[in-house]
């Protein structure tokens, strides 16, 4: 049924219904209205689960990892500094292989402080080893819940995932947003049934410790298991599409990638910007085509060979990057010129949007004419009088 | 050993672990000077001096890390610590 509902509250209504068994979490904006609004599920009776208050983010994901380990379909949330706080649990829940869903709304790292959005966060935890989906828009950022405890809990899988969302662009934003129902999830999202789970009758271990003689055959395999996400993904997609008509199956989405000449590679809300943009461009007769990085982990390297590499019709791809890896570039530009080694196409990075910076049409303009004159691995708009 | 998913583990595993190849300095036990006072296997850290039914007390080389501890404790100095060659 079709809601207009703020951003936080599409995405715990859809974890409501996702029937979560443990959630855990410490409320920190632009993060909070979703573990409010979940609080109040719990309050009122409408979702039957545990709500594990904590005195901070290390313990709310640390209950989630003991509650997952005792076989528990399990949630959090979480943002910025919250995030920053969790980084040893994440590599815990994610080398212990629980599928552990969380909600990033996306916000810049401190220090200089800043609430405001970027994805400086999620980003950071690149090689945490979870799998790490990035919306667009609302209605996506609900629906990508549902698919991530999908492909998480797969036994193929089994690694915990990141819904990244842009912190108040995203989730404090009133947008129409079709809302499953109970029973649609249901007949998508079987119960959480794990291969071993904690028991005091039959004691197990989770995460014991590897000698130099194993250690890198478990990285190896957590790696392996990442990728192999790949194929769970276009499954899980699939039969989301057929189920509700939304395809969430690929990595990666084109828009007017057909004959475009430049091509902006970004993830997130800023690419609803970005299409407009590309549409006004497009009347003026400049041919721009946007690729939209769904999945940044496991990085969908393939699929951006596969739209690039082969057309010929590219002739330069301007990357946006809402981060930085401080010293080299945009993890999203490294990533992608990766996967396009050995190609001639020149690819330009663009750090912008930080900490809330506003990027509008104009910017997503003058960007691609900065690429055109093969200007580019730039912080876009700065304003120098302040330098 | 076959990889268990997210290295998990029953009771008693922790056996698997043969921390014997941390060593570089082997205890070597001389049991004509030992008293069999047993104090080597009190601190033993690792906890791998186990007593024979003859109250001999022998080192399980495949857990002893080489700290040191039992020959630096032992009243008759009977241990003597060995480099070893790899």
């Amino acid at each position: 049924m079709m809601e207009i509902t703020e951003g936080s509250h599409a995405v715990a209504e859809a974890v409501r219904l996702c029937r979560p068994q443990v959630v855990s979490a410490y409320p920190i904006t632009p993060q909070t209205h979703i573990v409010e609004a979940l609080a109040d599920f719990v309050a009122n009776g409408k979702l039957d689960a545990e709500y594990i208050n904590v005195e901070n983010e290390f313990s709310a994901l640390s209950a989630c990892v003991g509650a997952s380990a005792a076989g528990s379909r399990t949630y959090s949330a979480t943002t910025s500094q919250g995030l920053a706080l969790m980084f040893e649990v994440c590599f815990n829940a994610a080398g212990m292989r629980l599928p552990i869903v969380m909600s990033i709304a996306n916000r810049a790292l401190g220090a200089p402080l800043s609430i405001w959005n970027d994805m400086q966060d999620s980003i950071s935890l690149r090689d945490a080893g979870w799998l790490q989906f990035y919306a667009e828009d609302n209605q996506e950022a609900t629906d990508l819940h549902y698919i991530a405890y999908r492909v998480s809990e797969d036994r193929k899988v089994l690694l915990p995932s990141f819904v990244c969302f842009d912190g108040f662009i995203l989730s404090h934003t009133y947008e129409p947003v079709d809302m499953l129902t109970q029973e649609d999830v249901d007949k998508y999202l079987p119960k959480f049934n794990p291969p071993e789970r904690l028991d005091a009758a039959d004691p197990v271990s989770f995460g014991m410790y590897a000698t130099p003689e194993y250690y890198l055959e478990f990285r190896y395999e957590h790696d392996k298991a990442l990728k192999d996400a790949r194929e769970v993904i276009a499954k899980a997609g699939k039969e989301f599409a057929a189920l509700f008509g939304r395809d969430y199956s690929a990595m990666v989405e084109g828009y007017k990638l057909e004959d475009a000449e430049t091509v902006i590679v970004a993830m997130g809300s800023i690419c609803g910007t970005i299409k407009d943009s590309i549409d006004e461009m497009r009347a003026e007769g400049k041919k721009v085509g946007l690729l939209r990085i769904r999945v940044f982990r496991p990085f969908p390297s393939e699929d951006i060979t596969k739209f690039i590499k082969s057309a010929t019709h590219v002739k330069r791809i301007a990357v946006l990057d809402k981060n930085i890896s401080l010293g080299a570039k945009g993890a999203t530009a490294i990533e992608v010129k990766d996967a396009l080694y050995g190609s001639t196409v020149p690819v330009w990075n663009y750090i912008l949007g930080l900490g809330g910076r506003d990027v509008r049409k104009k910017d997503i303009k003058e960007i691609v004419v900065l690429a055109e004159k093969g200007q580019g691995d730039q912080f876009y708009g700065l304003r120098k009088e302040v330098l | 050993m076959a990889l268990a998913v997210g290295c998990r583990a029953r009771p008693g595993k922790a056996r698997d672990n043969k921390t014997g190849s941390w060593r570089v300095f082997k205890p070597i036990f001389d049991h004509e000077k030992c008293s069999k006072c047993g104090m080597c296997q009190t601190l033993c850290p690792e906890g791998c001096i186990h007593e024979d039914t003859e109250g001999t007390f022998i080192p399980d080389y495949n857990y002893c890390k080489g700290c040191g501890i039992c020959a630096e404790e032992c009243p008759k100095e009977a241990i003597t610590m060995k480099q070893e060659e790899k």
